[in-house]
This record gives C-alpha cells, sequence and structure tokens, in this order.
C-alpha cells in the first residue's frame, strides 16, 4: 500500500524553482529516507507533504500530492491533513509549557476536554515515545528543563498523541549528540511498525541504519529512488553513486 | 587623509621603521580612546545629573507642604482649597482611574492590532497600516486634547445627557487613543521576537492560527507586552495637555466616570503661574507624588525586562 503519491509536482521559491517534476510513492508503514546535498530540495518535499510549505511567501506549487488517494492541494482542511501528519523538526522545538501540556496541546487545540481522556492519551504518547519512565515524575517541570534529546522524544510523544498516520521528521537528530540519536533511532524502530515514517536525514549512515526506502535528490530532482540496500550496494545513477560514496554533500 | 597616511607608510621600506610607526600610531590610538571614554562618561553624567537635580529639587520645595499638611492628609485629603487645605485624594483617583481606563480601553485594541500586524496582515498592508500608527505616537498631545474637546467631549454631552461632557470618561477615551502606538509598537516587537518554531509546532499539529495565536504566541511574548502596557500606562500618568482640554479640572472627588476631575499633573500645570509660599511648595509636593508613581512603572519595567532576560 502507498500511502503517499506524488504527482508532476513542480515547486517555486519565487523564481526558483526549488522542485521538479517529483513523481515519487511512500510506502505505508516503512521508513522511506530522503538523502541529497544541502538545497537540494529534500526538506521541501518533506514540507510539501503536510502544507507547511503554505507559510512561506511566494510559493508555487503545481502537480499533485495524494494521501491515500485524496490530493491533498484540493482539499481546504489544512488542520485535518496535518493532524493525519505529523512532523518532528530539525531542533527540538518544545512550546514553553510544562511537558503534560506540550503533549495534550493537540488534542485541546481540537477542543478535547475531557480531563481523563487527556491524561491517559498524554502517558500512552509518552509511553511510545520511550519518554514515559523519565519524566512520569515531573510532567508538570517546564519543558525548557529536558535534555535535547529528551525534548525530541517530547515532540515526537507531541506529535504522536493526535494519532497520525503519518510522521514526518526533518533531520530530527541533526542537532543531538550520538547516545541521543540513538535513542531516537531505536524509538523509530518501534514507531516504524504503526506509522509511515518520511525523514530528512544528511547521515547516510542513518538512512542505511534505520531506512526501507531511501530517495536521493539533487538540484532539485529526484535521481534515484529504491529500497535502501540497492540505493547503497547498486546505485544506478551516477549522483547516487558519487553521493553515497562521499564525493561530494 | 588617510589615503596620505597609507602611502607613507606603505613607503617605510624597512620594518624597523614600520615596526615604530605602528607603535607611534598604537600611542595616538590611545590618546584617542582616553578622551572617547571620558566623553562617554561626560554624557552618560549629564544624564544621571538631570534626574537627580530635577529630584533634589522637587523634594526641596515639595517637603514643606507635605510637613505643614502631614504625610497622611496631604495624600488622603479630599479637599484643595488653597490656602486653607491641601489634599490631593481627588487627584490620585482621577489620575489612577483615568490610566486604568485607559489601560482597559486601548490595552486589548493594541494587543489585537500587534498581532494583526506581527501575524495575520499581508507585507503590503502591513507596511501601510505601521507608519501610520507610528504617526499617531508624533502627533502633540495638544492636537489629541483638540480632538477631545471637539469630538468626544460633544458626543458624551449629547450621548448621556449631561450638562458638560468634559469628564473623566472624555480624558479616557483620549488617553486610550495616546497609549495605542507604544503598545502597539512594542507588542509587535515582541511577538515577532517569538521563535518561528513555536508557530510551525503548534500548525504541524494541526491547531488553527487562532489558537496558535492566543495560546502559543501571545503566552511567549506576554512579558514582552505587559513592558508596553507600562510603558503605556507611564505616558497615560504624564500626560498633562490633552487631559486639561476634556477633563474638566474640577479639584473635587469624582463620583462616577461622567463628572469633572482632576488629574496630578493638570494639578500642577494650571495653578504654578500663580501659586506661592505653601500653595507653590504643594504643587511640587504633588509633582513628588507623580515621580513615584512613575518609579513604580519603571521598577515594574525593570522587572519585567529581566525576566525576559531569563526566559
Amino acid at each position: 500500500m502507498n500511502k503517499f503519491n506524488v504527482r508532476d509536482l513542480d515547486l517555486y521559491y519565487g523564481d526558483t524553482h526549488a522542485l521538479k517534476n517529483i513523481n515519487m510513492l511512500i510506502p505505508e508503514r516503512k521508513v522511506t529516507a530522503l538523502i541529497g546535498p544541502s538545497g537540494c530540495g529534500k526538506s521541501t518535499l518533506l514540507r510539501t507533504l503536510n502544507r507547511m510549505n503554505d507559510l512561506i511567501e511566494n510559493v508555487h506549487i503545481s502537480g499533485h500530492v495524494e494521501l491515500e488517494g485524496v490530493d491533498i492541494y484540493q482539499s481546504r482542511d489544512i488542520s485535518d491533513l496535518r493532524m493525519k501528519v505529523g512532523m518532528v523538526f530539525q531542533k527540538p522545538n518544545p512550546f514553553p509549557m510544562s511537558i503534560f501540556e506540550n503533549v495534550a496541546f493537540g488534542l485541546k487545540a481540537q477542543g478535547i476536554n475531557d480531563k481523563q481522556l487527556i491524561k491517559d492519551t498524554v502517558e500512552n504518547a509518552l509511553r511510545s515515545a520511550a519518554l514515559w519512565d523519565e519524566v512520569s515524575d515531573r510532567l508538570n517541570s517546564h519543558a525548557f528543563g529536558l535534555s535535547g534529546g529528551q525534548q525530541q522524544r517530547l515532540c515526537i510523544a507531541r506529535a504522536i498523541a493526535i494519532q497520525p498516520d503519518v510522521i514526518l521528521m526533518d533531520e530530527p537528530t541533526s542537532a543531538l549528540d550520538p547516545i541521543a540519536t540513538h535513542r531516537i533511532e531505536q524509538l523509530m524502530e518501534e514507531l516504524r511498525k504503526e506509522y509511515t515514517i518520511v525523514i530528512v536525514t544528511h547521515s547516510m549512515n542513518q538512512a542505511k541504519r534505520i531506512s526501507d526506502k531511501t530517495a536521493v535528490f539533487w538540484m532539485g530532482e529526484l535521481v534515484e529512488h529504491a529500497d535502501t540496500q540497492e540505493i547503497f550496494n547498486n546505485p544506478q545513477d551516477r549522483r547516487t553513486k558519487a553521493y553515497v560514496n562521499g564525493e561530494f554533500g | 587623509m588617510t589615503d596620505i597616511i597609507d602611502t607613507q607608510l606603505a613607503n617605510l621600506s624597512n620594518k624597523k621603521e614600520l615596526s615604530q610607526e605602528l607603535k607611534r600610531r598604537a600611542m595616538r590610538t590611545d590618546y584617542l580612546g582616553t578622551f572617547f571614554k571620558y566623553l562617554f562618561f561626560l554624557s552618560a553624567f549629564i544624564g544621571v545629573l538631570s534626574v537627580a537635580t530635577i529630584g533634589y529639587f522637587l523634594f526641596y520645595e515639595g517637603i514643606p507642604a507635605i510637613k505643614h499638611a502631614g504625610l497622611i492628609e496631604f495624600l488622603s485629603g479630599r479637599e484643595w482649597l488653597p490656602p486653607a487645605l491641601y489634599g490631593i485624594a481627588s487627584m490620585i483617583v482621577a489620575s489612577l482611574v483615568s490610566s486604568l481606563g485607559a489601560v482597559i480601553i486601548g490595552v486589548p485594541i493594541a494587543i489585537l492590532c500587534a498581532v494583526f500586524l506581527a501575524e495575520i496582515a499581508p507585507k503590503w498592508l502591513a507596511n501601510l497600516v505601521r507608519p501610520a500608527i507610528e504617526l499617531l505616537a508624533g502627533i502633540p498631545s495638544v492636537v489629541y486634547g483638540f480632538f477631545g474637546l471637539v469630538i468626544i467631549v460633544p458626543a458624551i454631552q449629547t450621548l448621556f445627557n449631561i450638562p458638560a461632557g468634559s469628564t473623566l470618561l472624555a480624558a479616557i477615551i483620549v488617553l486610550s487613543v495616546m497609549i495605542l502606538p507604544t503598545v502597539i509598537t512594542i507588542a509587535e516587537t515582541s511577538i515577532r521576537a517569538v521563535p518561528s518554531t513555536y508557530k510551525e509546532g503548534a500548525l504541524a499539529l494541526g491547531a488553527s492560527q487562532v489558537y496558535t495565536i492566543f495560546k502559543v504566541i501571545l503566552p511567549a511574548a506576554r512579558s514582552g507586552i505587559l513592558a508596553g502596557i507600562v510603558l503605556g500606562v507611564a505616558r497615560a500618568v504624564g500626560e498633562t495637555m490633552a487631559i486639561i482640554m476634556v477633563m474638566g479640572n474640577a479639584p473635587a472627588m469624582p463620583n462616577s466616570l461622567l463628572e469633572s476631575a482632576r488629574s496630578l499633573t493638570a494639578n500642577i500645570a494650571l495653578e504654578m503661574s500663580y501659586a506661592t509660599g505653601m500653595h507653590a511648595s504643594s504643587l511640587y509636593a504633588t509633582g513628588i507624588v507623580l515621580l513615584i508613581f512613575v518609579m513604580l512603572l519603571n521598577a515594574c519595567l525593570l522587572y519585567l525586562n529581566r525576566q525576559r532576560a531569563y526566559s
């Protein structure tokens, strides 16, 4: 099953052609890694999947991005889309409020007030994000008191709490130390069973370790998209070969 | 000038001469540095000296009146009948009520306007509205007073069917417009200073724009907005000319917003020209009370800024 079906997608920032005729299927309950040199368009593509690019002025999009067969750019309900397609950012960005309030935020934003429901959901989300044991005794302390790695897992819990189908991750470990990175990668091993994950990463080792599929981008083009094993062991495109061999990047 | 020196420098053929020249230059920079250091110090000193002089003068002139009437009587006395009775309670009330009223009306408008400018308006519209608001800050207060006198005072008179429209309410309305630019500008700046990652995080969770503004952005900008409000209050408390023109200036305790009242500032401005002796001294004492109000507001501001620095 494919979760996303991207067809003939072009994206412009003003006059800059940032994504060029992208066609791509993103499979359900798999980890898809987007890799490529800086400025190649991988983050831009990620942000078209939950329409975060809408926040930027002067963005033009043509083509289709279908989520379960429905074009997300035809629908007006962006809120609904973003609840289905959660996102974790490059730098951990917890809100300046308590740990509990951070995880409860998405529910409360939908007008859910049932205290018991919120409490249970927060606990489950924190457990799924492998953070519960570390914070269960201080749910009301400020989220900024957590370490960087904990903050990132809090952001994952926050995303999980609203029961998404897909989790987009934009270089989620680039601001973290190796141990915290390892914990997030372990967590992703668990999450892949339930969620479709699309991750942008600068680390080819990370892509190799955690992803099922890898898509290589190059100056706004999708040059190769295949099983991760294939990409790293038997690249078809010479640009893929050069990139995965570390000749540039 | 520098060109000539640079050529000279380039022409110094041998290294020893160059190093001596550099030493000489370093010495010269040293003198220049010392000179500027004292110039900076002097400028700062003039500022502090002015505050100290005004403070000293105010207390020197005002203390006799407070001694004469007694501190409690001076502050709590309801009668202002120079040269017999000097009580400024009615003016303290008028100043506080008019400022508070201005905050109640002006601050919500200002915050919503700041949100509009920072988050909602397209760039071209914000660039049109912002200078208009900044212009509001540049309008002399006598013009505000004139506007109040011609538009607001008659309107109140007709609307509430009272003999005179020069009332506390008129002052509140004029002041609430006057504090708008201060509060809007500072609130907009602090809203813009909220990291965009908060907003992205909230929107990515499916929160609506309005929910994001009220639950994430405004709370995060809170201390900056409060600082703007404090500055707005300080402006309202210190305002004189516009108030004199619209508040009626009767030195009696107002019983409702539809009565005339006299602010602390108006009291000083209206009577200083002819007051002598104890009467003049009690006007200085009024100034002391005003100064203490403003100092308290500044203390709030200092506290808020420190909080902001920590968060």
